[in-house]
């Protein structure tokens, strides 16, 4: 990693850049409607960050800028101080930074050990491999149980993925993402479309991985967000209105007002 | 356990069955066999519909056959030679298609098959419309005489063999795993830092070898190659096998040849009636029973067991 020679000033002797992750004035136009414009974030290592804002304000636009997975029409995103602006999204991902998505992104028809060791081979240079047996990568078996017991799914490692609860599932996208050991973890919505009883269980998980991790997340539910996040970035019509503590957003009246109606939630 | 069993008693049945059975019709079904298995591991395991594998299958077959005829090298050099061939246009079909998917890398397979097809029949090798004829079955390894059929088909069942192995390897392999992981869910293999295309470009160059290989021992066990081995009919005949026994099973494409080429060889008699009947059964298959043959034999048998612990 050290051959970067991308013009970002933070780097430049400097040990280890402040933020993990940066985005400077990044934009993405539709055919001319600005869905996302000039949006600033700096994303503190080692916090949880969400991004909210009413529906349509370009959270999921943004989000999908900085995890590579749609281009910015302008602006710079920068990973560990690196410019990652034009790098495809496998590549960003072999970098450290890894997303979920917002409809659970797990492989139904492989097993939860199966669907963790397809993410621990991406690392592992053998897979390519078609004429060896699984043998060649079993030595990924301890890791993946590991990992499924760090989301509790230890018993369920034999189970085809579409056999789990949705709860599970999240869970076990999330031991998928951690597989890539990522020092930058981007959630869409975790926990979108979940029950009350599995809710707690994964905002416990979330914030149990993001001890040493950067986590940025998207959220609709605000007591999860106020539990969860050091910072928070509220934006409206694609661009940022504040951004601060769950304290200082929560009493903004500009928020107040965007959120029209949802003052009592706030 | 039972399942080594199983399988012994498929092999035994495959050993005597030539006893009973006219020797060609169970080589064709050989064939299909290979060619079926190979169309399903694009599809079934990569997730890519291609409606242009005759395009490797009939290629193979002429190369294979122009080998034989112009330098008499033993067989099996020309069917390897076929299956090289195969493989290459795999790779360069796929350089071109598996950036595409769904109904888009059907339409560009279909298209290049096409062109194929039309550059075969204008080649001077080939023999055009007439097909090439009398393609010698020379020796295997140089001193192995199998020219009469009943023998040649145990040398094309050891091929059968040899790649149902080579296709439970493929999909059983570290390279699968992440083939199957595509075909499950492509954006979430890309964000785990996987670059898709490669997988299915290399899956593509597998899947046309094996076709190429079915084509070379087509044109050693009719000992002839026409234009119908590269035409769509086959393309879409080989689809309509692998549906009809079960895709994503290893032996659904194996089930679905036997029965395909079997009502053929017994339908024969009756014309058109035969095409009537696989357009009959296709459309069952597609509104009844999605899973095919194999799949919903394997559904049935797991409901049958969990209703038996109860």
């Amino acid at each position: 990693m050290q051959h970067t020679e991308q013009q970002s000033p933070a780097e430049a002797g400097s040990p280890a850049p402040e933020y993990a992750l940066e985005a400077r004035g990044i934009s993405k136009s539709f055919g001319g409607f600005f869905a996302v414009k000039d949006v600033d974030l700096k994303i503190r290592r080692g916090s949880v960050h969400a991004l909210i804002g009413p529906n349509g304000a370009g959270k999921t636009t943004c989000f999908n800028m900085l995890t590579k997975a749609l281009q910015p029409t302008s602006g710079q995103i920068l990973l560990e101080g690196r410019d990652i602006s034009r790098l495809p999204t496998s590549e960003v991902a072999q970098q450290g930074l890894v997303r979920s998505f917002q409809i659970s992104a797990t492989f139904p028809h492989l097993t939860c050990l199966e669907n963790v060791r397809v993410a621990l081979q991406s690392k592992y240079g053998r897979s390519f491999h078609f004429w060896r047996s699984l043998r060649a990568v079993a030595e990924l078996n301890e890791r993946a149980m590991a990992l499924l017991g760090e989301v509790g799914l230890s018993d369920s490692a034999g189970l085809a993925a579409s056999d789990l609860s949705y709860g599970k599932k999240r869970a076990l996208e999330i031991a998928t993402t951690l597989a890539l050991d990522p020092s930058v973890m981007l959630l869409d919505e975790p926990t979108a479309g979940m029950g009350h009883e599995d809710v707690e269980p994964i905002t416990e998980l979330i914030a149990k991985v993001g001890k040493d991790r950067t986590i940025v997340i998207i959220e609709h539910n605000l007591s999860v967000v106020s539990s969860l996040s050091e910072r928070i970035t509220v934006l409206k019509q694609g661009e940022v209105l504040t951004e601060g503590t769950y304290a200082e957003v929560s009493s903004n009246p500009d928020v107040i007002s965007a959120y029209m109606g949802g003052v009592d939630e706030l | 356990m039972s399942r080594y069993l199983g399988l012994a008693a498929i092999l035994v049945l495959a050993l005597i069955a030539p006893f009973f059975v006219y020797s060609v019709t169970l080589m064709t079904i050989l064939v299909f066999v290979i060619f079926a298995s190979s169309f399903n591991l694009l599809l079934g395991y990569a997730g890519l519909l291609s409606f242009g594998q005759a395009m490797f299958f009939g290629t193979a077959a002429y190369i294979t056959g122009h080998i034989l005829k112009t330098t008499g090298v033993s067989l099996e050099i020309a069917i390897i030679g076929g299956m090289l061939i195969g493989a290459v246009m795999g790779f360069l079909v796929g350089l071109v298609a598996v950036r595409r998917s769904g109904i888009q890398f059907a339409m560009i397979t279909f298209a290049i098959a096409q062109f194929v097809y039309f550059l075969l029949l204008q080649s001077e090798f080939t023999g055009g419309e007439d097909g090439m004829q009398r393609i010698p079955r020379t020796e295997i390894f140089g001193f192995i005489d199998l020219s009469d059929n009943f023998s040649f088909y145990y040398f094309v069942l050891a091929v059968t063999v040899l790649s149902i192995a080579f296709f439970y390897r493929v999909v059983h392999s570290p390279f699968g795993e992440v083939l199957k992981a595509i075909r499950d869910n492509e954006p979430r293999v890309e964000s785990l830092g996987f670059k898709p295309d490669r997988y299915k470009l290399v899956a593509m160059t597998l899947s046309a070898g094996m076709a190429g290989l079915a084509g070379g021992l087509k044109a050693t066990v009719f000992q002839f190659a026409t234009l119908t081995d590269v035409s769509w009919h086959v393309s879409g005949e080989v689809i309509f096998m692998t549906l009809l026994g079960g895709l994503g099973t290893l032996t659904g494409p194996m089930v679905g040849a036997g029965i395909v080429i079997g009502l053929n060889d017994h339908l024969a008699q009756f014309g058109e009636w035969a095409l009537i009947s696989q357009g009959v059964i296709l459309l069952a298959v597609i509104l009844f029973f999605r899973r095919g043959v194999v799949g919903e034999l394997g559904a049935f048998v797991r409901r049958y067991k969990a209703g038996g612990r109860k």
